[in-house]
């Protein structure tokens, strides 16, 4: 299982949710896509689409303006 | 199933084709099936190289309000319509050209951006294809 690492930072909409459903779709299954940005609307966004999508939401953290989602396929 | 957007670009102006691949590659990047259709005005910017040569729609004082909105892009980082299309493309979305406004409006297959088209097609496609959709759209 791969773990694979998506930067996002300074990146506006709806570059980060676009990056994060590129990556996913890459992505085996088992996998962990961990996305890192600072556009604040795409932290929300991005568990939003994990969860339509059925997948699993491994956690999100922030520190210093710049937010980190991690996501399991 | 996956849920389904269909939207038709019925505009060419610069902001709303902006606002339809906004919209296109959210609903993609939320695991929906995306189509667009592309008719009329909108045709205009799947023609060779016209992609991002548009007006705005409101305030463009002769190019004027179009170089200043593209300039604040830019600087704001969002990405250009270009970059939009090759992700919308890239992440199975489908682009569809109305076949009834190549006719009227005398725009031939060879001047379209046909690596980027799935088919040309007619109303009755996107009938078929907007029963289907959970979001229809006509921008």
């Amino acid at each position: 299982m791969a773990e694979i690492k998506v930067d996002c930072i300074n990146e506006t909409c709806p570059v980060p949710l676009v990056e994060t459903r590129k990556a996913l779709r890459k992505a085996s299954k088992g996998d962990v896509i961990e996305v890192r940005g600072t556009h604040q609307a795409s932290k929300k966004e991005i568990p939003m689409a994990v969860r339509s999508m059925g997948l699993e939401l491994l956690g999100i953290e922030e520190k210093d303006g710049v937010w980190s989602i991690r996501i399991r396929k | 199933m996956n849920k389904k957007a269909t939207l038709i670009v019925h505009s060419g102006d610069l902001d709303k084709v902006y606002s339809a691949f906004i919209i296109g590659l959210g609903a993609l990047s939320m695991g929906m099936y995306v189509s667009m259709y592309f008719t009329f005005w909108g045709l205009e910017r799947l023609k060779k190289g016209k992609l991002d040569s548009a007006p705005l729609s409101r305030m463009n004082m002769f190019g004027l309000g179009r170089w200043m909105i593209r300039r604040k892009t830019k600087r704001a980082g969002v990405a250009s319509l270009d970059k939009m299309l090759k992700g919308f493309v890239g992440l199975g979305g489908k682009i569809l050209a109305c076949d009834m406004t190549m006719e009227i409006m005398g725009i031939k297959k060879e001047n379209l951006r046909s690596d980027v088209i799935n088919d040309y097609c007619g109303v009755g496609t996107y009938i078929k294809e907007a029963m289907e959709s959970d979001i229809t759209l006509f921008i």
